[in-house]
């Protein structure tokens, strides 16, 4: 479904600074699969998960989304994409605080121009899919850590996008509620959702849900373990 | 209708955005609002008089001519109007007896004019509203005055001038001529001034010219400067205007700047964060648009209203202590309604505007960051 | 219940542009209403010969500031401490500066 060719992407070129985050990355993203991107920090698995996600540009290489050329778009047209494709779920949650859970949900979805009612009639729902209906009108200060990522992966999920991106979902949660997420995942996964994941938590990668899992290490894929 | 739609969303957020700092947008709201009044009260209420006087004083006379010794008004002397009334153009003059008295129970000064209007006779007076109020006289009652000599006189009120007229009447008391020589203590040769009308109105600079020449201790007074007087009253360079308005312009300035000096951090790590979920740098500058304007046109608006309010409504009442000064007749300001579009629109366009422009400006760098900050907050 | 925060604000606007023609519309019509009162204060200064508006009754060149002389103290002084504030909103008139 994604399909990157020889992706490189530097940063500060040029300069005394200059860094090489991904170096000539070539992978295949199945569709529907769930894909675990592992390595230790500075991998470069935030930086390809960043990528593949059209938040950001290769420096060189070529990346289609089902079968369409995205990597040389202008950025209103990435953006749209990225807006109606890819859902993501960051490490530290990154809701907006002193707003409901709710209207957290519904955020991305605002420069769609959707009516209002549509867009909280698709909220709810997705809250009530996560347990969370009692907390939709809570502002996100007063959830808990577990209720905050849940409303982080519903907030993923508002425009319906085939692909799920998370950068190590489980850094700030216990074994219990990691256990948890990867159970989402897999509930996900029988929705049709194609998932990325980067974590280096045991919890995530050796999960059943994973279909394939890839270590990374200084910006390179080093080996193709794949699952079943 | 989507992008009214959009337009809708973000504004929603933009709410919950302000909403969120409470107190700080709403000092924000309240300062803003006091400007804006400060500066249309001001404006209301110097337009109003002006107009009124443009309309009103297009009858006074036309040119009146004071005699002045020693740098100071004298008394003017009754043949200066004969000599006045000889010089071709000039159509009648008439002298003008009038002056001040001062009423040392009220504190009060009057302004005393001799006239011959309907129930001004000998031993009684009309007075004007503000007289009426200081002195808590009415029709039938016997006022007493004090004469140039030290003694005493009295007259009895036959008519209070209408409210309506306060404007130009509210310190008026109407005398007759013998009643008014008697208690000043002024012959009869003499006068207080003299009134001057022309056959021609355009030669009315001529005869002005022709009357200082001819009587060279007088100074005419032409009708064009009387109306000219008003039209530069309340002029910005007169001392507490100029305070009003620099205060305001200060304090707009403070404001603007507080925006105007940037995001800070948590703003910033907002703006990433709604880039990384999908908003495009337009959404961001749009929410930033709504922040300035939610504010600048609730204030404008209200400030507006409030203005109106105060000044058509209530008698400009918060203006009393600076208009009163020292006066203890004070006359009540009750205004024509007077409103120039231009000028509303120019308070707009300097406060909404600059207002909005320094809340989108800052934020114009932080809202073109790449979204994939996000994944590094 | 829940009412959506942008539908709050537009229609506090839409008071408030309501209540600004209101304030328009007040405005021409005051101003309308009060010609025939204009024009028996015109006819009163007529009859009377008067020369000033009466706004300031402490000092005698507020009190007539187009017949007032130079002849007071600090009178062209923008504080004009000698009759402050009246002296200070009332400056001396185009005629008296010029001249």
């Amino acid at each position: 479904m994604i399909e990157l060719s020889d992706i490189r992407k530097v940063f500060n070129s040029g300069k005394p600074n200059e860094f090489v985050a991904i170096d000539g990355i070539t992978l295949s993203v199945e569709r529907d699969k769930v894909l675990v991107l592992k390595g230790p920090s500075g991998s470069g698995k935030t930086t390809l998960l960043s990528v593949i996600g059209c938040m950001a540009r290769p420096t060189s290489g070529r990346i289609t989304l089902s079968g369409k050329e995205i990597t040389s778009l202008p950025e209103r047209f990435l953006t749209e994409i990225r807006r109606k494709s890819f859902g993501f779920v960051f490490q530290q949650f990154n809701l907006i605080k002193g707003i409901t859970a709710m209207e957290n949900v519904i955020l991305p979805a605002y420069p769609t121009g959707e009516g209002f009612s549509v867009l909280k009639k698709r909220a709810l729902s997705l809250l009530e899919l996560f347990d969370l209906s009692e907390r939709a009108f809570s502002k996100v200060e007063w959830l808990s850590g577990g209720e905050a990522q849940r409303v982080s992966i519903a907030r993923a999920l508002v425009n319906d996008p085939s692909v799920i991106i998370a950068d190590e979902p489980t850094a700030h949660l216990d074994t219990k509620l990691s256990k948890d997420f990867m159970e989402i995942i897999g509930k996900l996964k029988v929705r049709r959702k194609t998932i990325i994941i980067a974590s280096h938590d045991p919890i995530v990668y050796e999960s059943a849900a994973v279909d394939r899992v890839l270590e990374m290490r200084d910006g390179r894929i080093l080996s193709r373990a794949t699952r079943q | 209708m989507s992008r009214f739609n959009k337009q809708r969303n973000i504004l929603d957020f933009t709410l919950s955005s302000l909403l969120r700092r409470r107190t700080k947008n709403s000092a924000l709201v309240i300062v803003y609002t006091l400007i804006v009044f400060s500066l249309a009260s001001v404006l209301f209420f110097t337009q109003a008089i002006k107009k009124e006087a443009c309309i009103v004083l297009k009858n006074s006379p036309e040119i009146i001519v004071q005699r002045i010794v020693a740098g100071r008004h004298d008394l003017l002397p009754a043949d200066y109007i004969d000599t006045i009334r000889a010089i071709t153009g000039v159509q009648s003059a008439k002298g003008r007896l009038w002056g001040y008295y001062f009423e040392p129970a009220a504190g009060a000064n009057y302004t005393l004019m001799v006239s011959e209007e309907p129930g001004v006779e000998v031993g009684r007076i009309v007075i004007g509203q503000g007289v009426s109020r200081t002195i808590h006289a009415n029709r039938a009652d016997i006022v007493p005055f004090r004469r140039y000599d030290g003694s005493y006189t009295s007259f009895e009120v036959s008519d209070i001038l209408s409210s309506e007229s306060e404007l130009v009447s509210s310190d008026l008391v109407l005398i007759s001529e013998s009643d008014f020589r008697e208690m000043m203590g002024i012959r009869g040769e003499y006068v207080t001034d003299a009134a001057v009308y022309a056959k021609n109105k355009r030669e009315l600079f001529m005869i002005a010219d022709k009357i200082k020449r001819i009587l060279p201790d007088t100074r005419p007074i032409t009708k064009d400067e009387i109306l000219r007087t008003y039209e530069a009253i309340f002029d910005w360079r007169g001392g507490i205007l100029l305070v009003i308005l620099s205060g305001a312009v200060i304090a707009f300035v403070i404001l603007a700047w507080d925006k105007a000096s940037g995001l800070s951090s948590d703003e910033r790590r907002e703006i990433g964060i709604l880039k990384g979920i999908g908003w495009e740098t337009s959404d961001v500058i749009a929410m930033k648009f709504w922040e300035g304007a939610v504010i600048s046109l609730s204030s404008f608006s209200l400030g507006i209203i409030l203005a109106y309010i105060h000044v058509f409504f209530a008698s400009s009442a918060l203006f009393e202590p600076a208009l009163k000064g020292w006066s203890v007749l004070y006359p009540e300001f009750r205004l024509v309604p007077h409103m120039d579009p231009l000028q509303i629109a120019t308070l707009f366009f300097l406060t909404v505007v600059p207002y909005t422009v320094s809340t989108i400006v800052p934020s114009w760098r932080a809202a073109t960051i790449d979204p994939d900050t996000v994944m590094r907050l | 219940m829940f009412a959506r925060k942008s539908n709050v604000f537009l229609l506090f606007m839409a008071v408030n542009i309501f209540l600004l023609a209101l304030v328009f519309g007040h405005a021409s019509y005051g101003e309308k209403n009060a010609l025939p009162y204009l024009r028996g204060k015109a006819q009163m200064v007529k009859r009377i010969g008067l020369s000033d508006l009466c706004l300031f009754t402490d000092a005698r060149y507020a009190r007539h500031p187009s017949m007032a002389d130079l002849n007071t103290p600090f009178q062209d002084h923008p504080m004009s401490l000698e009759h402050f504030p009246s002296g200070t909103i009332i400056t001396p008139p185009p005629h008296l500066r010029s001249k």
